[in-house]
């Protein structure tokens, strides 16, 4: 729990590293300023991306800690080898993080630094819930996934649908602030929206209609199980606000902040907001994935588990 | 899961060595310059004319240097410089360089140095001029450190701190560019360009929107213009022998 709210902070640190602009603030990587520990003077883009490092550094430790304590005391082998999982993708996305600014923010890079920051964040947020009183000490419902397709499903492709939407919000955040009309103003800001954040926008629109069918189906057939209902009823929250906040960080960001001489406060907070309510809506689907999974029988596996029990009967 | 994380980590290791190998090879093999074409002086002429803008300009906006207070208490105009356009039109800040024309001709680099000098938190000149492969010499003048990072498409990226009235630092450009952009990552409002070309042919108008471009040898060009937000403009020019050319205006408009 205390690592998935930390890697949260991080996100948010990140964030507003890329809607500051200050990716480039410490020229250098491992080092800041050619030094491992001394803190730089905190100001300009300098707070943003020292706060980052700092940050994640704290969150890289964290791993550590947990990963030996998981490997130590978790009886679950699968639960060891995600906690390995999730120390090995810390320390590549460090590295990721450390080659987007040797190489001055090439857009691939820094949106792949981007996505892999919230698949962390998905694997912490799992790690938490894996080792919650609540999922160690409840038995499995075994109740059965009812409709076509079937939740189980359903849950996965709403989180593909989702982290397709990540990989294009983060590829139109990178390529407008490194290539955009307040970057190296190399391409035009029309072709960006067009190629980049069109795809966002449509997609959005897809992701919202899949939420909206698997948290209702979650809530009419399942409202009376918390842990289904929980996240779903978070799920319909998030979308809510992340499309108010998709629209805001849209003006802000595009209209309003096209010929901008720096990154306004309203921009600033808008985008952020964007971004780690968009890693928020994954990670709640995330959750609500693995619930269903546990919970919830396919129709196949309890056509199984009946013929199993016919013939263990004859 | 943890070994191809491994070996991921080992490619990006070996990426950004390569990387590291290619900047050092760059630096190391600079072209050999070809010899200059030798040019009669006495049939040289100038060409001179204006940027104007038409239209309703777009204000300058003020810039917040309230992240540092180093910036604040310079006590600079802190306006920003996109547009500089006076009262009667004039259009301020616009590289000015003959695009074609000049064939095979190759010109000696200069080696006197240009200047970029960053104080206020500001660039000064907002745009610069000058050869490919001369030195240009960036100061900083400021109680704060600064980035000085362009971002050229087909020049060499950098991007180096300099601490508060650090050395200058000297750099060059090996290739033509017109524009490249130049920003500081720690002051996002801190930005300027460099417009690099392989010739002396070029000025950058000042406030009172007029350039001057000295010593063109008689012949047909294609002269252009170019503003960081109102983009490019061309026009054709004939010089004549020690026949000066005036009035080669530029008419800019509101995007």
């Amino acid at each position: 729990m205390l690592l998935a709210g930390s890697t949260f902070v991080l996100l948010v640190a990140g964030a507003l590293v890329t809607s500051n602009d200050a990716g480039l603030a410490v020229p250098d990587w491992p080092t800041s300023f050619g030094s491992v520990y001394k803190v730089p003077p905190m100001v300009g883009g300098v707070r943003f991306e020292h706060s980052h490092r700092m940050v994640a550094e704290l969150i890289g430790l964290l791993t550590i800690v947990m990963a030996l304590w998981t490997w130590r005391a978790e009886p679950r082998r699968w639960m060891r080898r995600l906690a390995l999982g999730a120390l090995a993708l810390v320390i590549f996305q460090g590295v990721l993080g450390g080659t987007t600014v040797l190489n001055y923010l090439p857009p691939a890079v820094s949106s792949a630094h981007a996505t892999f920051a919230q698949t962390f964040f998905c694997i912490a947020v799992l790690m938490a819930v894996f080792t919650s009183r609540s999922w160690v000490a409840t038995e499995r419902l075994a109740l059965r996934d009812e409709g076509t397709p079937g939740l189980r499903t359903l849950s996965i492709v709403l989180i593909i649908a989702l982290y397709a939407q990540l990989v294009l919000g983060a590829a139109f955040r990178h390529v407008w602030t490194k290539l955009g009309p307040t970057g190296a103003n190399r391409i035009a800001g029309s072709e960006i929206v067009g190629t980049y954040l069109l795809p966002h926008v449509v997609n959005a629109f897809l992701v919202t209609a899949l939420l909206l069918w698997v948290a209702t189906r979650v809530l009419a057939r399942y409202g009376n199980v918390p842990t289904l209902r929980r996240p779903a009823t978070t799920l319909l929250f998030l979308v809510a606000t992340q499309l108010v906040l998709g629209f805001g960080a849209y003006l802000a960001r595009v209209e309003w902040g096209r010929d901008a001489a720096q990154p306004h406060p309203f921009m600033v907070w808008s985008t952020v907001a964007h971004v780690v309510t968009g890693a928020a809506v994954l990670a709640t689907s995330v959750v609500l994935a693995a619930h269903v999974y546990r919970n919830l029988v396919s129709q196949e596996q309890e056509q199984l588990a009946g013929d199993a029990g016919k013939a263990a009967a004859i | 899961m943890a070994l191809s994380a491994l070996l991921s980590l080992l490619l990006l290791i070996a990426l950004i060595g390569c990387g590291k190998k290619e900047e050092s090879t760059e630096q190391s093999t600079s072209e050999t310059p070809k010899a200059a074409t030798p040019m009669d002086k006495s049939q040289v002429a100038s060409v001179s004319g204006m940027a104007m803008f038409t239209g309703a300009a777009p204000k300058p906006t003020k810039i917040d240097m309230s992240q540092d207070p180093a910036c604040k208490k310079s006590g600079a105009e802190n306006m920003t410089e996109t547009v500089v356009v006076d009262d009667k039109g004039d259009l301020a800040n616009v590289f000015v360089y003959v695009k074609d024309g000049l064939g095979d001709r190759a010109f000696e680099v200069p080696k006197d140095k240009v200047t970029l000098d960053q104080q206020g938190c500001r660039y000064h000149p907002h745009v610069l001029g000058m050869m490919a492969g001369q030195t240009v010499e960036i100061k900083n003048d400021d109680d704060t450190t600064h980035n000085i990072h362009p971002s050229p498409k087909d020049n060499k990226e950098w991007n180096e701190s300099q601490p508060p009235k650090g050395s200058p630092l000297e750099k060059n450009f090996a290739r033509q560019e017109v524009l490249i952009p130049v920003k500081c990552n720690q002051h996002p409002w801190m930005k300027m360009y460099i417009g690099v070309v392989k010739h002396p042919y070029f000025a950058v108008t000042g406030k009172d929107g007029k350039f001057t471009i000295k010593d063109l040898p008689p012949g047909d060009y294609t002269l252009a213009a170019v503003h960081e937000k109102f983009g490019e403009q061309t026009m054709k020019l004939h010089v004549e022998a020690k026949k000066d050319v005036s009035d080669q205006n530029f008419t800019f408009k509101a995007q």
